[in-house]
């Protein structure tokens, strides 16, 4: 167990000096000046210049990259151009939120799909299997801004008006509860379609195996014989399912907290990205690798916890 | 749970299990597929019966026949009666069977690699069955089950009992299996094939391992299996299938000394005899025809050496032919057919 989590921080190494190589070619990709920026659209040529220098941006590109690595890995990321405040305090700020919604999200919709999909492969074929199949089709096809915005017309504004802007205060607390909703419903209803589809298939290829047999010929109720036998070794390949899901919900999660102006790292980069906010945007993104390399890790461990073959 | 304690009163000569005109048939696109077709016999306490014959002849489907694990669909039972000490347990409800399976009826399967479920303990499997059938506590369970595997045999039973099947070798997941069949001290054990994947050494030493366990627990056995010779060394009583259905059935020694059919004839000419002079298995020539084609005739007719236009003409019945023997042939009985 020890070993595979040590494994896999290793073998992340290399995805993360990736990431910040990736970072660094941004800021030296993108159209616009960082020196202009900071100095505002106003200022005098000479102070722009003056300022390019003291940035370092004068300097040679290899140069530039080395002083940009020891800052990474001295963990200043820097200040922001637009508000100057530092950007570690800035995702500091930020991560929490986005945490939050992104379990909240999971709570509700790895469950969901996970459940509806057994129940659509213990009754294949049925018309419970193919309503569940089509809620799921549509869940994957549907793109999350569109469900974000059905969720704010009819459950923010019509029927039960839950709030849709902001936290309102934090998860524990009534308010926040209320608030976090509407972001978790939308963000969840990318995740239910998928996980439902890996759950059946899988579902359905572990009930014609041989063990599941034997566990009938022990004199099992069918119950046991499908949650025990068929559902827990099938979500060997769920697991594997979510983690792959994992960057797209990342993405899903920009969106959603700017539809819900969801104080979160996805707002944070929407808003650094429009307003040219360079140093912010490599920080937030930075992040975002990080929650990504999170996720697998923890999808690698709860792996080795469902499959005794691979512990070691 | 408490069957053994609620069952009627039999007749101890009563048969055990008794299949009468059993018919499982499988719905598929080509069409109805007959894979077992009227097959009938019965197994005595105590005893074991073989059952033989070519792949694909329904020997599988007539031993998950028995324990009514035949999936409905694609099967069907078309018909017949599995009469287990007396009662007919197609009829029984569901719940009822269950209680029976894994309880007073026990059973092995052919591929040890995979019968085992890989992400639980071999302990834990046991246990399970075990808690299936009513015993409620788990430390006992637990120490029933490291019994159970010292009595099959595999080595350090009180560490391997925590071991994952992918931890054992396939003789050793074979002997788990026997364990897990036996550990509610059933009946009647059901082993298709139970050493058909395992190599020759093993499964020597299964099938001693079988007959030891059955002299320890009474337990009447069903052996399927395509091995004359472990048939000879094993069982009291055989039944010989072909296509689905029964084509001879008698006592061990009977059957190897005088066979009544051509095609167990031939099966015993197939069998690879280590003082043969020749190094070529005799086979029987031609194929099995497909279930699903209604032949008018004997099913075994196109690859018979002694079919009449009788015989293609009209299928022949199971009859009796001494104590304990049938044959369902027209020429039989054969005297001199081995010349
Ligand atoms: N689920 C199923 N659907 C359709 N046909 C089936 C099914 N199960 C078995 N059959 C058919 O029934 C026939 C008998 O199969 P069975 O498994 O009983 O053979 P067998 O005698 O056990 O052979 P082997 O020695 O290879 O194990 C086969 O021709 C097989 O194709
Ligand atoms: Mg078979």
């Amino acid at each position: 167990m020890i070993s595979t989590i040590i494994d896999r921080l290793l073998l992340s190494i290399p995805v993360l000096l990736g990431v910040l190589l990736f970072g660094f070619l941004l800021l030296q990709l993108v159209p616009g000046d960082p020196a202009r920026v900071v100095a505002g659209p106003s200022a005098a040529p000479d102070v722009v210049e003056a300022l390019r220098v003291q940035m370092g941006l004068d300097q040679p590109i290899l140069v530039q990259f080395w002083a940009y690595m020891e800052r990474m890995f001295t963990g200043d990321l820097g200040r922001s151009m637009i508000s100057n405040k530092e950007v570690t305090a800035e995702l500091a700020a930020a991560i929490g939120p986005t945490v939050e919604l992104m379990l909240a999200c999971m709570i509700w919709s790895i469950p969901l799909g996970i459940a509806m999909g057994t129940m659509a492969a213990v009754k294949r074929g049925s018309i419970v299997d193919r309503a569940i199949m089509a809620i799921s089709v549509a869940g994957v096809s549907l793109p999350i801004f569109f469900v974000g915005l059905l969720a704010v017309q009819y459950l923010g504004v019509l029927w039960l008006n839950l709030p849709f802007i902001g936290r309102g205060g934090p998860l524990w607390s009534y308010d926040g509860l209320r608030h976090m909703i509407l972001p978790a419903l939308s963000l969840g209803a990318i995740l239910v379609g998928p996980v439902a589809r890996m759950t059946r298939s899988s579902v359905l290829e572990v009930l014609k195996l041989d063990h599941v047999r034997t566990a009938r010929a022990k004199g099992l109720s069918e119950r046991s014989v499908i949650l025990r036998h068929g559902l827990r070794n099938a979500l060997i390949p769920v697991v594997t399912l979510i983690g792959l899901q994992a960057g797209y919900l990342l993405g899903g999660a920009v969106v959603t907290e700017t539809i819900f102006s969801w104080p979160g790292i996805g707002r944070l980069v929407v808003g650094a990205i429009l307003s040219s906010d360079f140093t912010v945007a490599q920080g937030a993104i930075l992040v975002f690798a990080l929650g990504f390399i999170a996720i697998n890790l923890i999808v690698d461990v709860l792996y080795s916890l469902l499959d005794p073959r691979v512990r070691k | 749970m408490t069957a053994k304690a609620s069952s009627p009163a039999v007749d101890p000569d009563a048969p055990l299990l008794e299949v009468k005109d059993l018919k499982v048939h499988f719905h598929t696109e080509t069409g109805v597929f007959r894979a077992v077709d009227g097959v009938s016999f019965s197994v005595r306490r105590g005893a074991t019966l073989g059952i033989v014959g070519e792949s694909g002849c329904g020997k599988s489907v007539t031993s998950l026949g028995i324990m009514r694990l035949i999936a409905q669909p694609p099967g069907r039972y078309a018909g017949g009666e599995v009469k287990f000490e007396g009662r007919d347990i197609l009829k029984i409800s569901e719940r009822e069977m269950r209680g029976l399976r894994g309880g007073r009826m026990g059973m092995i399967f052919q591929e040890p690699m995979t019968s085992l479920n890989p992400v639980y303990t071999i302990g834990d499997q046991i246990i399970e069955s075990l808690r299936a059938h009513g015993v409620a506590d788990r430390k006992a369970a637990r120490k029933r089950a490291i019994e159970m595997l010292d009595l099959v045999k595999l080595p350090s039973p009180e560490t391997r009992v925590d071991d994952f099947p992918h931890q054992l070798s396939g003789g050793q997941r074979q002997r788990a299996m026997i364990a897990l069949a036996l550990v509610n001290d059933p009946e009647l054990l059901i082993a298709d094939e139970p050493t058909t994947a395992l190599d020759v050494t093993v499964q020597a030493q299964i099938l001693s391992l079988m007959r030891d366990l059955r002299e320890r627990t009474g337990a009447a056995i069903v052996l399927i299996t395509h091995d004359l010779g472990v048939v000879a060394e094993t069982c009291d009583d055989v039944v010989v299938m072909y296509a689905g259905q029964v084509v001879e059935k008698a006592p061990v020694a009977e059957l190897f000394s005088g066979p009544q059919h051509p095609y167990t004839l031939g099966l015993m000419a197939a069998v690879p005899r280590l003082d043969a002079q020749t190094d070529r298995l005799e086979t029987i020539p031609g194929s099995v025809p497909p279930p699903y084609l209604q032949l008018p005739g004997c099913r075994f007719a196109s690859r018979c050496p002694l079919a009449t236009d009788h015989c293609r003409a009209a299928p022949p019945p199971l009859r009796e032919i001494g104590p304990g023997r049938s044959v369902a042939c027209w020429r039989a009985p054969i005297e001199e057919i081995a010349a």
